[in-house]
Parts: structure tokens; sequence; C-alpha cells
């Protein structure tokens, strides 16, 4: 058996977790960042031998050290791939975001977020349905201390709805995930995605896992908890929720929801894209009228992650690809507008939005990546939301003209609530005298939003590196659901040009 | 079958009796100044209890049964009874208050416990349970001056009659109708269709000992009880006697009545529906960290009858294996409510009070941490196993409502425990606990904690093995 490089990513995060409780406030903080450093080199790593092409699971390990009910199963195919990358490649970002403005009780800061970090790779590393449960749920608590000690002014109430509303929503799952290792009789994902559920137990369980997915992707109408938990969490907590929690709902979808019922999400199709539909409009003005920069944000996470259930039920490649890439860009993006806020917030401890303006005059090199971000949001081509919003809307319009054409409707709006939030932040006369002498960004800015520049572009430019690793995967997913693909009303005809051509001269012919 | 081989399969009770009753000439002649030694002494008496374990056969012509359901159980009972004999020592000493009597009544009631576990005897059952019983009401109210310990004392004796009323009353149903008192010979008696007159007694004697393990609608006495007790014998309800009488309850309703699933399974769905909901709710009020506890135990009581109402041996596992896991987890809470004393060397008990303790104490607050979201059932602490299979088993039994409906409401549950974990490690710091440190407290803490903690996933395989040899002797 090879090295076992997945245990040892869920691992070292945690036994760092319980050095650093013990260590002072600045080693806590070189602790935290080199173990975050050292698992983003095992992400490269893990990606590097990652074998496109080769076995639809890699890395396995297998250890049954749990009793029968479960174990210790690891292994990756291109999707958690991808999303391990996602992880690892945030984090000291998160790490480095904190420096300075976390201040009180470092090391058990630190330590939350160490224990996050494995707790994510462990959701996306699981192979065993009940271990997935254990690490989506484990989440919960680090988050809860993060938003609750280390929150704004209102964070109790915030820390509360985000902990009891995915509860619940998981719980229910639970008892879904109870019946399916009855059922089948395990609890090995790999062979449950090969299992026939009997057609009319699919849509309880379909719902059942919808409650806790749709909680924490999350999809109108239950996004509730979303703008709470990120305008109270601390900056980097936010951007862990954005880019990478939020992605564990869409996760959800396409590991177990999309391949294990494929009848059930065929008829249950117009659920998703009826709750996705208004989710790209309402969410989108709401965001609209937000004085609050981080809640604009995040309702605007509520739009783009309706592009995501839309792309991933168009039951074609190009929408689950792009539902895909949408993941992966939403994670860097928003992460990154956060960033952005936080960078501002720092020095004057508000984010409401009328209190800024002008910073384009103060700071210029700020002014100028949160408009690389905000035009990477919109959706600019050559930047990486782009791909991925163009495929699901083509894979959406391939589905269902009706569904592509409201979703576009979010990009319009998009840009709408994006370029006034820049226009009032970064352009126009600045609020007071303390937002005119606002400083530029420091080295230490530079070094988190900067990398997520360049992975923006990288993603924009050559989406393939991304999407390579995940073909075949999605080609897997397909092949499950493919037979179940509802009814499309695009009418595509993709005719072959020669025919085309011969029908052509046929009636040309004729009619002399 | 001899009367000396009889004795040897009851050797752990015939320890525990005659310990009890050397201690309790000890303690009448050399007064309180030896309780130190009865503590130690009794605390020896069950280890020696424990290594006497192990026999296996029929006992007494049928009254008691020593089997691996036995064996699984008493030594958690032991494990529970020992621990709160150990825990109280310091506690009595700082509210001086040492009386030597008070490990002799464990010892006593701990022989009761082991007679309740292995009883397959109506008559057996229920003079286990007396014995019991009567220990535990002198104990409640065992600081006699104390008008709260008083109080409890009183109201838990005068329900528990009640109890032990209406559950004789049932027994006397059974044997009128089925002609005998034996376990087996009630089981035929009810396999050939279940009559009026047997129906009433098999409520009554659910409904008695529903009272015992505090199962809504019989859960009244438990806050009081629970608030007025002195801390180690709250301790004390809240562990060995849950243990011996859940285990009660699982052999009556699976040996005696096992060949009438259906006409008791629906009490049970709702006993333990109830139970889960309305002790999440009333919890949810309370500012008396023992009250919230008590409340605490009704909920997890709730969640134990989930795996006996499937009424199959998965079922039973599942719920020994909740009630170990649930053991630990209380026993390790009240050590720490324990550590919760003011500066003038008094208890607490306000949960106001815990307020910022992960600043002032964060060992302490880690631990109580653990220990909530553990009693939560949040993953990856151990207390998400025990709900776990408990719901896995009524999965498997088909109950798909009561598993829904029962998960669901422990979202209400984990509010509460939430609020404890939010008030020490959200709230601004509030006056500061004197930090006596007892070996004792901080070992059984550190061990339940480290037990309960993602550590303890790694015992699941040997917990599932012993649960289910244990289960396996009832059917």
């Amino acid at each position: 058996m090879s090295f076992p490089i997945l245990s040892t990513m869920i691992l070292l995060p945690v036994v760092a977790a319980f050095l650093t409780i013990f260590l002072s406030a600045n080693a806590a903080r070189w602790t935290a960042l080199a173990t975050t450093l050292a698992l983003f080199v095992l992400g490269i790593v893990l990606w590097q031998a990652y074998d496109i092409g080769g076995p639809q699971w890699q890395f396995v390990e297998q250890a049954p050290i749990f009793g029968q009910k479960f174990s210790w199963a690891l292994g990756i195919d291109g999707i958690a791939l991808m999303l391990i990358v996602l992880s690892v490649f945030l984090m000291p970002i998160c790490i480095l975001a904190s420096w300075d403005s976390v201040q009180k009780r470092v090391p058990e800061y630190m330590a939350a977020f160490l224990l996050m970090e494995a707790f994510m790779i462990g959701v996306f590393a699981a192979q065993d349905m009940f271990l997935f449960y254990i690490f989506f749920e484990a989440g919960l608590i680090p988050m809860y201390l993060i938003i609750g000690i280390w929150g704004g002014a209102d964070r109790i109430k915030a820390s509360y709805k985000f902990f009891l509303y995915t509860l619940i929503g998981s719980l229910v799952m639970l008892v879904a995930m109870l019946w399916m290792a009855r059922e089948a009789g395990t609890s090995d994902i790999p062979t449950l995605l090969q299992y026939n559920f009997p057609v009319e137990a699919q849509t309880w369980l379909w719902f059942a896992f919808f409650a806790s997915f749709a909680v924490k992707m999350p999809m109108w109408p239950v996004h509730t908890w979303l703008p709470d938990a990120h305008v109270q969490a601390p900056t980097a907590g936010s951007v862990i929720l954005a880019g990478v929690l939020l992605k564990m709902g869409g996760y959800g979808f396409i590991r177990f929801s999309l391949p294990m019922f494929p009848e059930a999400s065929a008829s249950l199709v117009w659920v998703v894209f009826g709750m996705s539909m208004v989710a790209v409009v309402y969410t989108s003005l709401v965001a609209l009228v937000q004085t609050d920069m981080k809640k604009l944000i995040a309702y605007s996470s509520v739009a783009h992650m309706a592009f995501v259930t839309i792309g991933l039920f168009a039951f074609n490649r190009q929408g689950i690809e792009g539902a895909l890439i949408v993941m992966l860009a939403h994670g860097l993006v928003s992460g990154a507008l956060f960033l952005c806020v936080g960078v501002i917030y720092d020095r004057l401890h508000t984010r409401e939005i009328a209190r800024y303006g002008g910073l384009a005059n103060n700071m210029p090199y700020y002014a100028l990546f949160f408009l690389f971000f905000t035009m990477a949001s919109v959706g600019l081509p050559g930047l990486a939301n782009f791909v991925g919003e163009f495929l699901a809307l083509v894979g959406a319009y391939e589905a269902n003209t009706w569904v592509a054409a409201v979703a576009a409707t979010g990009i319009i709006l998009g840009a709408a609530y994006m370029l006034w939030l820049y226009r009032r932040v970064a352009f126009g006369t600045a609020a007071g005298e303390d937002t005119a002498s606002m400083g530029d960004i420091t080295a230490r800015e530079w070094l988190t939003l900067a990398p997520i520049a360049a992975a923006t572009i990288w993603m924009g430019v050559y989406p393939e590196s991304f999407i390579a690793p995940m073909r075949n995967d999605v080609t897997a997913i397909l092949a499950r659901i493919e037979h179940a693909a509802p009814q499309s009303d695009s009418n595509l005809k993709m005719g072959d040009p020669k025919t085309l051509a011969k029908a052509h001269e046929a009636a040309h012919g004729e009619a002399h | 079958m001899s009367i000396a081989s009889s004795l040897l399969l009851t050797l752990p009770e015939v320890i525990l009796s005659a310990s009890a009753i050397a201690l309790m000439l000890v303690a009448a002649f050399a007064g309180d100044s030896a309780t130190r030694f009865v503590n130690g002494a009794a605390v020896a008496a069950l280890v020696a209890a424990f290594f006497a374990l192990g026999g296996e056969g029929v006992a007494f012509d049928g009254l008691y049964s020593a089997d691996a359901f036995a064996n699984f159980t008493k030594p958690l009972i032991y494990l529970a009874a020992g621990v709160s004999i150990l825990l109280s020592t310091r506690f009595f000493a700082s509210e001086d208050k040492l009386r030597a009597e008070y490990a002799v009544l464990i010892l006593l009631a701990t022989v009761g416990m082991g007679m309740m576990v292995s009883a397959t005897n109506l008559l057996t059952l229920y003079v286990g349970l007396e014995l019991q019983s009567l220990a535990g009401y002198v104990l409640a109210s065992f600081m006699r001056k104390d008008q709260r310990s008083a109080e409890a004392g009183l109201k838990y004796f005068v329900l528990g009659a009640l109890a032990s009323g209406i559950l004789l009353y049932g027994i006397s149903l059974l044997y009128g109708f089925s002609g005998t008192t034996d376990y087996h010979g009630v089981a035929m008696a009810l396999a050939d269709g279940v009559n009026m007159g047997e129906l009433f007694g098999i409520v009554f004697v659910l409904s008695g000992l529903s009272f015992k393990i505090a199962a809504v609608p019989f859960h009244m006495w438990t806050p009081d009880v629970y608030e007025g007790a002195p801390t180690p014998v709250t301790a004390y309800f809240g562990s060995a006697p849950k243990v011996a009488a859940v285990a009660l309850l699982v052999r009556v309703t699976i040996e005696a009545m096992g060949s009438a699933v259906s006409s008791w399974q629906q009490i049970l769905i709702f006993t333990s529906l109830a139970s889960i909901v309305l002790g999440a709710v009333g919890a949810i009020g309370q500012s008396n960290i023992k009250r919230l506890l008590a409340y605490s135990s009704i909920n997890n009581v709730g969640f134990v009858l989930v795996g006996l109402a499937a009424g199959t041996e998965a079922g039973v596992s599942a719920t020994m294996t909740y009630m170990v896991i649930y053991v630990l987890m209380t026993l390790g809470t009240f050590a720490c409510v324990l550590q919760m004393r003011s500066a003038d060397g008094h208890h607490v008990e306000d949960i106001a009070s815990l307020a910022g303790l992960s600043r002032r104490q964060p060992a302490l607050a880690a631990a109580i941490a653990i220990f909530m979201f553990s009693l939560a059932g949040i993953p990856p602490l151990l207390g998400f196993w025990a709900k776990f299979v408990v719901f896995d088993a009524a999965v498997a039994a088909g109950l798909m409502p009561l598993a829904v409906i029962g998960i669901a409401a422990s979202t209400i549950g984990a509010f509460y425990y939430l609020k404890i974990v939010k008030i020490m490690y959200f709230d601004e710091p509030a006056e500061a606990y004197h930090p006596v440190g007892s070996y004792v407290e901080s070992g059984v803490i550190a061990l339940t904690a480290l037990a309960v903690s993602p550590l303890g996933y790694l015992a699941i395989p040997m917990l599932g093995a012993a649960s289910a040899v244990a289960a396996k002797a009832l059917f």
C-alpha cells in the first residue's frame, strides 16, 4: 500500500490544532500558517499524482477500524480532487487574512480553522457514506465557534441560526442514509453509486438529501442563515464559508442526489429549477438594495449557487461541467470579495457602503483588485466565472429554454449590483476624512489577494486544467443519469452538415 | 440446581451484600470519622464484585439469571456506583457533612440493581427495584438539614411509592391472568393472544417502570430530585439506577412480553417521542445546571426507548450501547458540575456562572463543551454514535415515522446544549470559580472526555460486539 496521503491530510491539521492550543499567539499563527502551507503542498502533490484517465477512484484507503457499520474509507475522484485543492489553496490565505485582524484568543482561533480544514478535506475524501456524514456535520462545531467567538455584534443569533438550520437538514438526511445502507447492504459510496434504488423510494430519499444540501448550498427559500452568518463571521470565516462550505451542498448533489436517485432527480427537476429561478432573480434584487457590503456579497452567493443547481440538474455534460466550474470559480472569487471587504473593514471597522467612496484615489491597488474580482463575479470573459456560467447556461438551454432565459437575467442583475457596489465604494468622493486617509493594501494583503487573482485568470483563460481531471467523472455520472433525463423543450437539432446539404440539394432539385 | 451453585452464580450480589452489612457495622461503631475508609472499602467491594462476574446460568429455580446481558450491564452499574462514591468524598467534606452511610447505601442500591438486571421473575424484579429505590430515597435527602434535599427525598419517596404501587398492580394482573410470575411463563401466556386483563397488566407494568427511568409522562419528579439531591447523588441517579432500570425494562419487554410486541410497541413509541420532545423543550428555560441535566436525561431516555421500541435484537444491542455512552457522558458532566465552586468554596449551580469559563478555566470549559456537543449528538463525538445505532435499529425495524420525528426533535435538544457552549465561550467572564483541584474529579473528567472524544470511535467494534452478545442472550 502506498503512502496514505489523504489520511495524512486529514490528521495533520488535527494534530496541529491540538498543538496550537498550547502555544502563544504568535507561535500559533506561524504554526497554523506552516501547517496550511504544508497541506497546500500536499494538495499540489495530490493534483500532480492524480492520474487523469486512470481509475475513477484514486488514492484509495480502507481501514475497517470502526466495526461493521462504517469504515475509514478514503478515496477521491477528479471532482473531489479539485474541491480539496480549492480548500487547501484558500486556507493559508485565510490564516494570512486573520494575521492582524484577529487579536483575541488567537490559539483557539487557529485551532478552530485547522480543525475546519481537516473536516473539509474529510468531506471530499470520504468514500463511506457515514464517514462523509460525520465530517459533514463535524464542520458545524468549529464554524459555530468561529462565528460565535470572533464574529460581529450580532454574532450569537447568527451562530445559532447557522448551526440549527444546517443540523436539522442533515439529520433528515441521516435517516435516509440509514435506510439506504439497509437496502443496499453497504455504506460504501462507489458501490452505492452503482446500486439501483427502487424508483418509488427514490423520491423520499431524494427529498431527505435535498433537505440537507439545499440548506447547505443554500437555495432559496432556506438561504436565510447565510446572510446572517456571513455578515457576523470574521473575514476568514466568511471566506471559508463562501469558498468551501457552500460547495459541500453542490458536492452532495453531484455525489449523492444525481447518480444515486436519477429517476427522482429527473421527476423533481422542476423543484430545483423553480427554486433556482426564484433565487437568481429574487436574491439578485435583494442584493441590489443592501447597504451592508458583506450582505450584498452573501446574497450574490445565493444567486451564483443557483447557477450551480441549474447546471447540475440540466442532465447534460455542459450543465454539469459548468456547475462544477462555477463552484470552483465562486469559491475563488467570492472568497476574494470577502477578503476585499475585510481589507477596508480592518481600517474603518464598518461594512456600511455609504461610509466609503473614492477609494480609487487613496487606495489604487486595492481599487484594482476590487475591480478585478468585481468583474470576475459579474462574469467577464477571460475570468473564471464566465466559463462556468456560460457552460451552465448552455446546459440549461438544452434542458429547458425558459430556465435558461430566467437564469440569464441573473447575469444582468449581477452586473447591476456588483458594478453599483463598486461605484459607490471606489469612485465618487470619500464619505469622510477617515475614509480618505485610509492607506493602500499592505504586503500581507497583497499575499492574500494576488494568488487568488492569478488563479482566477488561469481558470478563465485555460479552464482545461481544471475540467480535465473531472471529465471522466462527469461521463460516469452522465452514464448513470442520462436514461432518466427529462424531456427537453429546446428541440436542439445539431444536424450533420453532410445530410443537411443533401437535404437542401434534394429540396432544390424538386423545385426545378 | 443446588443452593451452592445458585449462590456461586449470585456471587457478585453476595459480595456486595456482605460488604454492605460489614461496612454498616463499621459506620455504626466508628462513626463518620471512618467515612474515607468506608468509601475506599466500598469501591474495593465493587471491584471485587466485578471480578466475581462471568458466571452464566439460572439460579434459584428461575428467579435469577446470570447471562451475557447481566454481565454486560453490571460492570457499567458498578462503574457508575464506584465513581459516585469517589466523587462524593470531597463534596461532602467541603460541606462538612461526611457521612459513612453514603457508601453503604450505594452498595445496597447496587445489590438491588444487580437483582433488577438479573431478575427473570416478576417478584425478584420487584424486590430488587424496591431495594434500589429505598436506598435512593434516603440518598436523595442525604443532606438532612438542607431543605431542598429533604424536599427532594420526600418527593421522590411519595411518587416512587406510587409508581411501585402501579407496578405491583400490573404484576398482580399479569400473575392473575397468566398464572405465573416467571418471565417465560408470562411470555407463553401472552403468546396465544393478549386478553384485556393482560393488556392492563402490561400497561401498568410499563407505567411503573417508566417512572423509574423518568420517561414522559412519568417524569415530573426528575427535575426536582435532580436539583435537590446533593450533586454526587444526582450523578449517581443519572447513571447507575438509570442503567439498571433500562436493563430491567429491556429484559421485561423482551423476555416476558416478547411474544406480544405489538401490544407494547406503540406505548414505547409514544413515551419515546414524548420524552424526546418534552425533555428538549423543558430544558430550554432552565437556569439551574442540574435541572437542565435532569431534562437532558429525560430527553436521552427518549432516545434509549427508540432502540427498545424496535423490539429487535439490533434494537436491544443499540439500547445497551447507548447506555454505555450515556453513562460516560453523565458521569463526566456531573464531575464538571462538581467543579463549579464559588470563591468561598460553596457549590454553585447557576448556569449563568459559567459565563466566559473558556477564558478562566479553558480545560474545564473544553471538557464541558465536549460533553454538551456529545449529548447533542454532533459528530465526531461519541454521543453521535449512540444516536446513530438506536436510529439505525428503528429504521431497520421499519419505524420510519419514529426515526424521522425523533431525529428532527433532537435539533430542539441541540439548542440548549449549544446555549451552554455559548455561555462558556461567547459571553464575557463572570466571577471566577474557586480553583481547587481534585485528582478524582479531574481524572474522571479527563477520562470520560477522552472516551467520548473522537478517539472513542476506536472502541466501537469492541462495544458493538459486546452489546450484540448481550442482546443475543435475551432472544
